[in-house]
């Protein structure tokens, strides 16, 4: 029976807590549309571009899954999260999957109740000085007074560091990138710091660039991922293949362009695998056989993903680094589909 | 002789119940009693099955984890190995320092701005009104968010005052204003007596109570708030009861005596109960709340109350002298010299000397730093309850009828003194009540510190805490009991206040 | 006797001095300066430092905002242009004016856009989301018209409610409002508004039929007819039984536990009765096919901006202010129970702040709302929000019955009126006059206060600044004009509502002074 969002929700209101909810692939196919949490804005990882577009290299992830479920990469409703209220929202299922710059550490797994179904960005957290400054490395900033975009584990990473090696600092905790830059172009703080991708790409938007140096020191391992409730295996296993399709297709040659070609079969039983044209991975997740055709046709393969996006010729211009294919000296790397 | 006879007494019909006004409202207390009971178990229903679901459950338990941030506005030692309620209760003093610094700027500036828009200057009173419509009628988050901005962009960076040709330099070469903050000379003492660390004992191991496996309510902690709350409330009662009674024996009592004998009702109770579960071997909690007395200002304070109280004396004694001879024995520099001599003296022994603020690698070190944030925060709050005080200043004084201002003219008061002792002390009593809301509001809208990085208790326990921890149901718990706490401590405080300047009417 | 002096001395003047220009210092620039501004020395000084004050404050703002740049399509771009000078880079708003007012992605009705202004469709849509074929006019009054229009017509609802002068008759307009914005700012099919006006307008009818009996049977009657027509009272039936089943399982029961759900039973048994409710939906539904009269749907997410900080505010001060009303009632209450669950109502709302209401909103509610239900975050937010005002409406409204004067309810009581009578024929009318100007403060606050949904990730216009426009590469660092916006935005509006609360209470104001 159809009822409009307005009366549903009237009547949703007098409802009691029933029985446990069906499975979270269930609910999305049943809704039609995948709620993603994702930033509120960051540049290059998520924000809404002038036409109203999420555009970035977490809300592709996004896109990818709705394609792989639906075949549609346009079927999700991005719902815009805060440090604060990104937890509550996927705990409570108001978003059925969270691709926001989350590091995956041990408490978040285990006592948060949540699933890290990956990685797609190997982090750290890195300082910005000005070059008139002085300083070569982070270990000459003892009394410094340092400008903190909150989120992630930032605050975290930097009181140990400073306590690791016994110097003193100030801490400016501040909510949004943009005002941390407006402190730290004013002077009224030494340095800034967070992950180092958005040091880049709070960098690379000054208006003398040069006159601004990112320190050598990596402080922390910052593994982001997408991540979904605890409890929930077929929907994990959903988000986590549809991310290693998007590696697996870089590392075996499968980009947007050829994908379609590749779909009609190949000598390559493993591409043909991770396309539907052998076997029945796609059965298996329950989602239709050609799934990974479509995530890779939403926005690519994961190596398109990070060119478009973040790579070195979008403002924000960051190597591949850490996130390059492991057949090429990085980390990124997707077990076998079979 | 006609006699009034009382009607029979009806027999109970059911009817009644909704007919009869004297027992309808029995029945909807009933209706209104069961629908309560239905809507808070429905509440209470849903919850325990989501958590269920989710295999969560509620515990205060992360309150002894190690934070592991640091905060940078410290006004009790901290640092990032101290628990979540330490970090909680150093922002909950950062929040009672700016509301209390905000309402008292916000104070003076809503009543210059008040008296001057009434002015008969145009150029000010225009000013001033600008001043208030563009306040009023723009949100406090754009308003703390542009005055912030204004301050970063105004002030030097401290980097300005380095090298042989600095930009900028410091005032007086004692403050220097930049835009991380201001430094100010700081009294420090040499020959100072050592704070003493006080670690408040702490109950034995809690006995817990577990609320079908969901909720670890910790019955001792319950137990000895409401043993406060009881005796708090004992005394508050015990205190109307005189009052109504007139008990005369209590009158007579001297003042100090009086307010003894309310402090032991209010908390006997407490003490009793406390130090049945106490533990002397204090852990992660009482570190928690542990802080250190400084000897010095316990002195220095003594000193001065005691000199006051001297000259309070000589005061009495001048007035009886003049009562009895009709002369007034000229005692101001007795009066001077007992309350500042002393001080010096102490001072002295103590070794004071000025720490000033000097330039020591990135930042200025020695004297008292009062950070950016704070200031932006304190300034913005108070430049825009001013606003709202200061409309009420104006409803005050334009309440007082123009015959007051002319009376007191006709008695040859110049204007200042009209409008000092005259319509002030009798605008103050229009003015108090929405004073004592907008204190209110000031202190509510300190919750955005966080939009300028100010560590305020929700920075810290509905900030990075609850960003951490991931706990976000107790954390907003906590956070509006503790605004709740204060909100209605303040408007307690404020009401009496206002009772006792209030028009005494017989 | 000056008529004998006349002719006898010489020296008397006979004839009129003509009038003399008064000394220069009394009349003219100079007087009214040493008046109004040098009166004494105080306010000399005074004058002197404020126009020191302003001087100083125009030579940093009047340079800044002649110099703007108004075209340039990235801040880089803007200082390329500037080329080191000081001036505004206001091309920010030309580039997101859309977003800043409407949200991040509400819809343009590009059909409509192009019908107006003779544009093919193909041409409107620009990859870049710059507007190359059409001016701001075209975009604003075609593009966006629906939220435009439900704009325009708020003042005309609005307008019997602020002019007692204006005829009775148009508080019609006011009734039909609410729904004529909704569906034009959501859009949809035509035929739900309409059927829930309907409905109301049915059990309005019920109410009125039932009223002269008694009150309680008449806001009964409408309650009852709405849930018949609106929601679905079947569904609502079988919840309270397994709740009242799970209650029971819960305390321990075994047969409760072991009993099948009574969804379950009534779903395999009736199936039929289990699609009868809500009636509306098949109304809705055979309406539809007849006419499909319908704006594409938007779903509120994506509603944003400026113009989600109105709907906020209007939408919850008009659903607080019944909700006020019952409050304060509650709280005059002789009824104890009442009257203290309504004292700890108010006194907590009113006790913390919006900001950790929001939290509650946002992180809290969910867990205390039914898994499957989940309703929006603007509805949650909404509700929270309403409870907020709806504390403060009770205390301005308590306010104006504590200032009637007693003889009133005197009167109403000796007149034989029951309770609801007395309230809603003479003490709330009159209580009601003389809270309007509280009421108007609270609105005003509370519109202000709608930007703190920026804090709790919505995108309100303080929202949008913060998070997508400040983080875009184009536009990161611009922040003054966009906060200088956003001030001007408010402030327009707010003063307006201020004004008209000033102009009302002059007009209220009966007392002698």
């Amino acid at each position: 029976m159809k009822k409009t969002i307005f009366l549903g929700t009237l009547t949703a209101v007098g409802l009691v807590a029933g029985a446990a909810a069906a499975g979270t692939l269930d609910d999305v196919k049943a809704r039609g549309t995948l709620n993603c949490g994702v930033v509120t804005g960051l540049a290059g990882f998520g924000a809404p571009d002038a036409n109203g577009q999420w555009q970035g290299f977490d809300v592709s992830v996004c896109r990818a899954v709705a394609a792989a479920v639906f075949g549609d990469p346009t079927a999700v409703e991005f719902i815009p999260t805060t440090g604060k209220t990104r937890f509550t929202a996927l705990a409570s299922g108001e978003i059925d999957m969270l691709a926001r710059n989350t590091t995956w550490t041990f408490s978040r797994d285990v006592d948060l109740k949540f699933e890290f179904i990956g990685i797609n960005y190997y982090d750290g957290q890195g300082f910005m000085v000005p070059a008139s400054l002085g300083v070569s490395s982070a270990k000459e900033l003892n009394g410094a007074t340092v400008c903190i975009q909150t989120g992630t584990t930032t605050e975290l990473n930097l009181a140990d560091f400073f306590e690791e090696n016994n110097l003193e600092y100030e801490p400016v905790p501040i909510e949004t990138n943009a005002e941390a830059q407006q402190q730290y172009l004013a002077g009224a703080c030494d340095v800034y710091t967070t992950d180092a991708s958005g040091l880049a790409a709070t960098r690379a938007t000054f208006e003398n660039p040069d006159d601004h140096i990112i320190l050598p020191e990596i402080v922390s391992k910052e593994p982001l991922g997408p991540l979904v409730r605890h409890g929930d295996p077929e929907w994990g296993d959903v988000v986590r293949w549809t991310l290693n399709a998007l590696i697996a297709a870089e590392e075996l040659g499968v980009t947007s362009a050829n994908v379609a070609e590749l779909a009609e079969g190949t000598e390559n039983p493993e591409v043909n695998r991770l396309l539907g044209s052998e076997g029945n991975l796609g059965e298996m997740l329950g989602l239709e056989a050609d799934w990974a055709k479509n995530a890779i046709m939403a926005n690519g393969n994961y190596g398109e993903i990070f060119e478009k996006n973040i790579g070195e010729n979008t403002p924000i211009g960051l190597a591949r680094g850490l996130n390059a294919q492991w057949t090429e000296g990085g980390l990124i790397y997707s077990p076998p589909f079979r | 002789m006609t006699t009034l006879t009382d009607p029979q007494p009806e027999s109970f019909r059911l009817s009644m119940l909704i007919n009869d006004t004297r027992y309808r409202a029995y029945t909807f207390q009933f209706i209104a009693l069961l629908a309560i009971i239905f809507c808070i178990s429905l509440l209470g229903r849903n919850l325990v099955t989501n958590l269920e679901q989710r295999g969560l459950t509620l515990s205060f338990d992360f309150l002894g984890n190690p934070a592991g941030y640091d905060i940078n506005q410290r006004p009790l030692e901290y640092s990032n190995n101290d628990s979540h309620l330490r970090a909680s209760l150093i922002g909950i003093i950062n929040t009672l320092i700016v509301a209390a610094l905000g309402c008292v700027t916000a104070t003076i500036f809503g009543v210059f701005a008040g008296v001057l828009r009434l002015s008969n200057n145009w150029l000010v009173a225009k000013l001033m009104a600008v001043y208030v419509e563009a306040f009023r009628n723009v949100p406090v988050l754009i308003w703390i968010l542009i005055i912030f901005f204004i301050m970063i962009a105004a002030t030097p960076p401290p980097s300005a005052f380095r090298g042989d040709d600095p930009s900028a330099s410091m005032l007086f070469d004692a403050i220097a204003i930049t835009n991380r903050g201001v430094y100010i000379p700081w009294v420090q003492f040499s020959n100072g007596f050592e704070s003493i660390p006080i670690i408040p004992p702490v109950f034995d191991d809690p006995t817990r109570f577990s609320f079908f496996g969901l909720f670890n309510i910790n019955v001792t902690v319950w137990l000895v708030l409401f043993a406060l709350g009881g005796g708090i409330y004992a005394a508050i009662q015990a205190g109307k009861y005189i009052k109504a009674n007139n008990v005369e024996v209590f009158a007579l009592l001297p003042a100090f005596v009086r307010l003894l004998v309310y402090a032991i009702i209010a908390f006997t109770p407490f003490v009793i109960v406390y130090s049945l579960f106490l533990n002397v071997n204090g852990s992660q909690p009482a570190t928690s709340l542990r802080f250190s007395l400084s000897l010095n200002l316990i002195v220095i304070l003594l000193v001065l109350l005691l000199g006051l109280y001297v000259s309070r004396l000589i005061r009495d004694w001048a007035d009886k002298t003049q009562e009895q001879t009709g002369e007034r024995p000229t005692v101001w520099y007795w009066r001077l010299g007992v309350v500042f001599v002393p001080l010096i003296l102490i001072f002295y022994l103590l070794g004071a000397y000025l720490d000033y603020p000097a330039l020591r690698g990135f930042n200025f070190a020695g004297g008292l730093t009062i950070r950016g944030s704070l200031i932006a925060l304190w300034f913005a709050l108070a430049i825009y309850t001013g606003a709202f005080i200061a409309e009420n200043v104006r409803a005050g004084i334009q309440a007082i009828s123009k015959g007051q201002t002319e009376a007191a003219a006709s008695l040859g008061l110049r204007p200042g003194r009209i409008m000092n002792l005259v319509i002030l002390p009798q605008a103050l009593r229009v003015i108090i009540p929405p004073l004592i809301s907008q204190y209110l509001n000031l202190t509510k809208n300190s919750s955005l510190a966080i939009a300028v990085g100010y560590m305020d208790v929700t920075g810290t326990l509905g900030g990075i805490t609850q960003n951490q921890t991931g706990r976000a149901i107790e954390s907003v718990l906590l956070l509006m009991i503790f605004y709740l706490t204060i909100s209605l401590s303040i408007s307690l405080f404020m009401n009496i206040y206002n009772n006792s300047v209030k028009l005494k009417e017989r | 006797m000056s008529d004998t002096h006349a002719q006898s001395v010489a020296f008397v003047r006979n004839t009129e001095i003509p009038p003399s220009l008064p000394p220069d210092t009394e009349g003219g620039v100079i007087k009214w300066v040493r008046e109004n501004l040098f009166p004494n020395v105080l306010s000399g000084i005074l004058t002197i430092v404020a126009l020191y004050f302003i001087i100083r404050l125009s030579i940093f703002v009047v340079p800044w905002i002649w110099n703007g740049v108004w075209g340039a399509d990235s801040l880089t771009n803007c200082r390329e242009v500037l080329g080191g000078k000081t001036g505004a880079c206001f091309s920010v708003i030309t580039d997101r004016w859309h977003q800043l007012l409407f949200g991040a992605a509400y819809p343009r009705d590009l059909f409509f856009l192009s019908t107006m202004t003779g544009v093919p469709v193909a041409d409107l849509v620009t990859p870049g989301g710059v507007r190359e074929n059409t001016n701001f006019f075209q975009e604003f009054f075609f593009g966006y018209w629906r939220p435009v229009l439900a704009f325009v017509l708020l003042f005309v609802a609005i307008a019997p409610v602020l002019f007692s002068e204006l005829p009775r008759k148009m508080l019609i307009t006011t009734a039909i409002y609410p729904f004529a914005a909704f569906w034009l700012v959501w859009g949809g099919s035509l035929w739900v508004p309409v059927t829930i006006l309907a409905s109301l307008a049915i059990a309005y009818f019920a109410y009125s039929f039932v009223v002269n009996r008694s009150f309680f049977l008449g806001a009964l009657s409408f309650l009852a007819v709405l849930i018949l027509l609106l929601f679905d009272p079947i569904a609502m039936l079988i919840n309270a039984a397994e709740f009242g089943r799970n209650s029971l399982a819960f305390l321990g029961w075994q047969r409760a536990e072991n009993a099948l759900p009574w969804v379950t039973v009534m779903e395999q048994n009736y199936p039929w009765l289990m699609n009868i409710f809500p009636l509306n939906a098949h109304v809705v539904e055979g309406l539809s096919t007849i006419s499909s009269v319908s704006l594409a749907s938007v779903p509120s997410r994506e509603l944003g901006g400026f113009m989600l900080n109105m709907i906020l505010g209007t939408v919850c001060v008009s659903l607080s202010l019944p909700l006020g009303i019952l409050l304060a009632l509650g709280r005059q209450s002789n009824l104890p129970l009442i009257k203290w669950v309504c004292v700890i109502f108010i006194e907590f709302i009113r006790g913390v702040p919006l900001i950790t209401l929001l939290f509650v909103a946002n992180v809290v509610l969910a867990y205390f709302l039914p898994p499957e239900s989940n309703p929006d975050l603007i509805i949650r937010v909404m509700i929270m929000i309403t409870l907020f005002a709806s504390a403060y409406i009770a205390e301005v409204v308590r306010g104006g019955l504590a200032a009637l004067p007693r003889g009133q309810y005197e009167a109403a009581d000796s007149l034989g009126l029951e309770y609801a009578q007395a309230m809603r024929l003479i003490i709330l009318p009159q209580a009601l006059k003389i809270s309007i100007p509280g009421i108007v403060n609270v609105a005003v606050g509370l519109f202000k206060d709608t930007t703190l949904v920026s804090i709790i990730s919505m995108f309100d216009l303080v929202g949008l600044i913060r998070g997508p426009i400040l983080a875009s590469t184009d536009w990161n660092g611009v922040y003054w004009e966009l906060f200088g916006f956003a001030a001007l935005l408010f402030f327009v509006i707010c003063y307006a509502i201020s004004q008209y609360s000033q102009w009302l209470e002059r007009k209220l104001q009966t007392g002698h002074r």
